[in-house]
């Protein structure tokens, strides 16, 4: 392998179960002590440890061996059987996957992208690496960009928020009343606030537990008793409670609708048994989404997720190989840079054997033929410059690069050369 | 050079009315092509008009094909305020198959020609057409939306699980949109009959089957605005009633024209 040769060693939740995931991994800190300690002699080193995976991308001799060793560390044991390892255009495609999040438990899911962004910023890139975490952040944005798969939910909360928006789209000041003090209602609650909806009243049984929801929110606690004076105003309901019986009922809902002027009305039921008369949906302008329904608009959405990620595959694909054409194009790098060197020197030398004929020309004259021995040197190197590039983009880029070497002497000292 | 133009302008309308049937089912870069359809073919036929214009001698929109060629710049216009916003893609579905109908109609009837109105100045038939035609558009755009209320109610009613794909305006934002655009075209076409009038009495003459369905227009948006503002209907009957109107529109502008433009 190549001193630019990049090394994935990792694993994830494709490979290793959670007790085997938690044993390395390293929260952002420890990442980076991580990296910095990889990160020597001349080693890149970046450490992306997130709940699902802990990756390893070196760049260096025998960076495979290390970065075993440091995750057996990790894991206070060997851990071999559960480990991926990729190089080179495979590392970075799997490397542009995650950051789109297409390695992802869940499709397209928005975190990764920062998780990968923290790695990068926290860990010791070189030219390889950095290249690498630039394009997948690239490559990650533009498949959020260019496909669909990031814009639907994949919780019954977060379904709850995107069925408010389709109804009432920006969710800011929308007035929503919690039925119920449970863990779910809460969840979804804090999902509409987190999108500008704002919580009026937590309506509950129990008095003391809706009494520190309501505080958590800064609503106020009601009984149930007080459903109709506050129904009014809402333009959400979310009810989630272990009452046997409905809460409310379709006649309750047609009274406040009167007040409401034809502004529709979105009700949640998450509880089991529900807690909303399933009759309320026949009501104009209001719209009833019970557990089910918000399960089905969840399955909906990921297999939407799918079918997008078929499109992201291309796009990371794309990158991928164009990384891998980067990546190769450095191995000719050096021998074109040396070739070019030498040319330079033969060209200077012969100009200074040639001094004394030079030195009776004037300064006009003695620039002309420095232009036209530069013209000629340039024009020489041009087309092997050219094919060396195409070749490294080939597999042929190294078998290339010796010949040159070979053909020009470029390994051999200067007094063998003549 | 003005018909040189139809073509590019006709296939940007085509292609965007394409793009946007295919974002339906693969949102995201069709979406975008759609747009850009529609952007360029606003610019090219605003291109072909201000052609027409420059080699008319007199107000070249006239007559009933050319009428149609500035309806339709004018319901893209429209389109093109809010359209570019993704959620809005599908009601581009509705908008665009209709505009490039409309323009085709317009080539075929003759109405990317420099023909004028001949009897009326530039002045009078550029404020009464102008106004009547933009504020058609602005009922078009208000069935459209409308149209697009009642597809995301049903999907809501009927708890479709795919109801997030595609991507669509939300109903409150459509009930609004829907009424306000009325809010702006119903004076628009206030003043462009008030003209019409003007001129009708100045000149004398009797009114027309298309200045009666036009007036009775007038009227229905009228009332519209009546329930929707003060009696605060909202949602599905304003979009029953918005399509109603829009009926009276197309008889306006398709049914009766021959008596008035001749």
């Amino acid at each position: 392998m190549t001193s630019s040769g990049l090394t994935l060693v990792g694993t994830s939740h494709h490979h290793a179960p959670v007790e085997v995931r938690e044993r390395v991994a390293l929260d952002g800190d420890a990442a980076a002590s991580l990296a910095a300690e990889l990160a020597v002699e001349g080693y890149e080193a970046v450490c992306l440890s997130t709940c699902n995976r802990t990756e390893l991308y070196l760049v260096g001799a025998e960076a495979e061996a290390r970065a075993e060793r440091a995750l057996a560390d990790l894991a206070g044991g060997e851990i071999g059987s559960v480990l991926y390892r990729l190089h080179d255009e495979a590392a970075a495609l799997h490397a542009f996957r995650v950051a789109a999040g297409l390695d992802s438990m869940v499709p397209g899911e928005g975190e990764i992208l920062g998780q990968v962004r923290a790695a990068y910023e926290a860990g010791v890139p070189g030219p390889v690496l950095d290249r690498l975490f630039r394009q997948a952040l690239y490559a990650g944005k533009k498949v959020r960009a260019e496909t669909a798969i990031s814009e639907s939910p994949t919780s019954v909360a977060s379904a709850a928020a995107a069925l408010a928006q389709q109804v009432f789209g920006n969710l800011e000041g929308r007035a929503v009343v919690v039925i119920g003090a449970g863990e779910t209602g809460e969840l979804t609650a804090r999902n509409l606030a987190k999108r500008g909806g704002r919580i009026v009243a937590v309506a509950n049984r129990g008095e003391e537990r809706s009494a520190a929801l309501a505080r958590r929110f800064g609503a106020s606690a009601v009984g149930l008793d007080a459903l109709e004076r506050v129904l009014p105003q809402a333009d959400v309901v979310i009810s989630s409670t272990s009452a046997p019986d409905y809460v409310l009922d379709a006649d309750q809902v047609r009274a406040a609708l009167g007040r409401r002027k034809g502004l529709p009305l979105l009700l949640i039921d998450i509880a089991v048994p529900r807690d909303l008369d399933p009759g309320i949906h026949a009501l104009d302008s209001c719209y009833l989404y019970d557990i089910d329904d918000l399960e089905a608009v969840v399955q909906a959405s990921l297999a939407g997720r799918r079918e997008e990620a078929a499109r992201a595959e291309s796009i990371v694909g794309l990158e991928a190989e164009r990384f891998g054409a980067w990546q190769a194009s450095l191995d000719v790098v050096p021998a074109i840079a040396e070739l070019r060197e030498r040319a330079e020197a033969i060209r200077a030398g012969e100009l200074a054997r040639a001094e004394g004929a030079l030195g009776r020309m004037s300064e006009t004259e003695r620039r002309v033929v420095e232009s036209v021995t530069a013209g000629i040197v340039n024009k020489l190197l041009h087309l092997p410059t050219v094919r060396l590039k195409e070749a490294a983009a080939g597999a042929d880029g190294v078998a290339y690069a010796d010949a040159v070497r070979h053909l020009f002497g470029l390994d051999e000292p200067e007094d063998a050369r003549s | 050079m003005a018909e040189l133009l139809f073509w590019p302008a006709l296939l940007a309308y085509g292609e965007a009315a394409v793009a946007y049937a295919g974002n339906i089912r693969h949102p995201g870069s069709l979406g975008r092509a759609a747009t850009w359809g529609v952007r360029i073919g606003w610019l090219v036929q605003t291109w072909l008009l201000v052609a027409q214009a420059a080699r008319a001698d007199g107000f070249p929109w006239s007559t009933w094909a050319g009428s149609l060629n500035l309806f339709v710049w004018l319901l893209v216009t429209g389109y093109l305020v809010w359209g570019c916003r993704p959620s809005y893609r599908v009601l581009g579905l509705v908008l665009m198959p209709l505009a490039a109908g409309l323009l085709a109609v317009s080539y075929v009837a003759g109405g990317v020609s420099s023909d004028t109105g001949g009897n009326f100045s530039t002045a009078f038939l550029a404020l009464h057409v102008g106004l009547v035609l933009a504020a058609f558009a602005g009922f078009t755009l208000s069935a459209g939306l409308a149209g697009v209320y009642l597809w995301q109610e049903r999907r809501l009613k009927r708890r479709t699980a795919g109801i997030l794909r595609p991507q669509a305006p939300a109903l409150v934002a459509l009930d609004e949109l829907s009424a306000k655009t009325i809010v702006v075209a119903l004076p628009a076409l206030t003043v462009g009959i008030a003209i019409g009038l003007g001129r009708l009495f100045e000149r004398g003459g009797g009114i027309d089957a298309l200045m009666a369905a036009t007036l009775l227009t007038w009227c229905a948006y009228a009332a519209l605005l009546v329930v929707r503002y003060g009696l605060g209907w909202r949602g599905r009957r304003v979009a029953f009633l918005l399509l109603a109107g829009f009926a009276l529109v197309v008889t306006v502008h398709l049914a009766l024209p021959a008596s008035h433009f001749a």
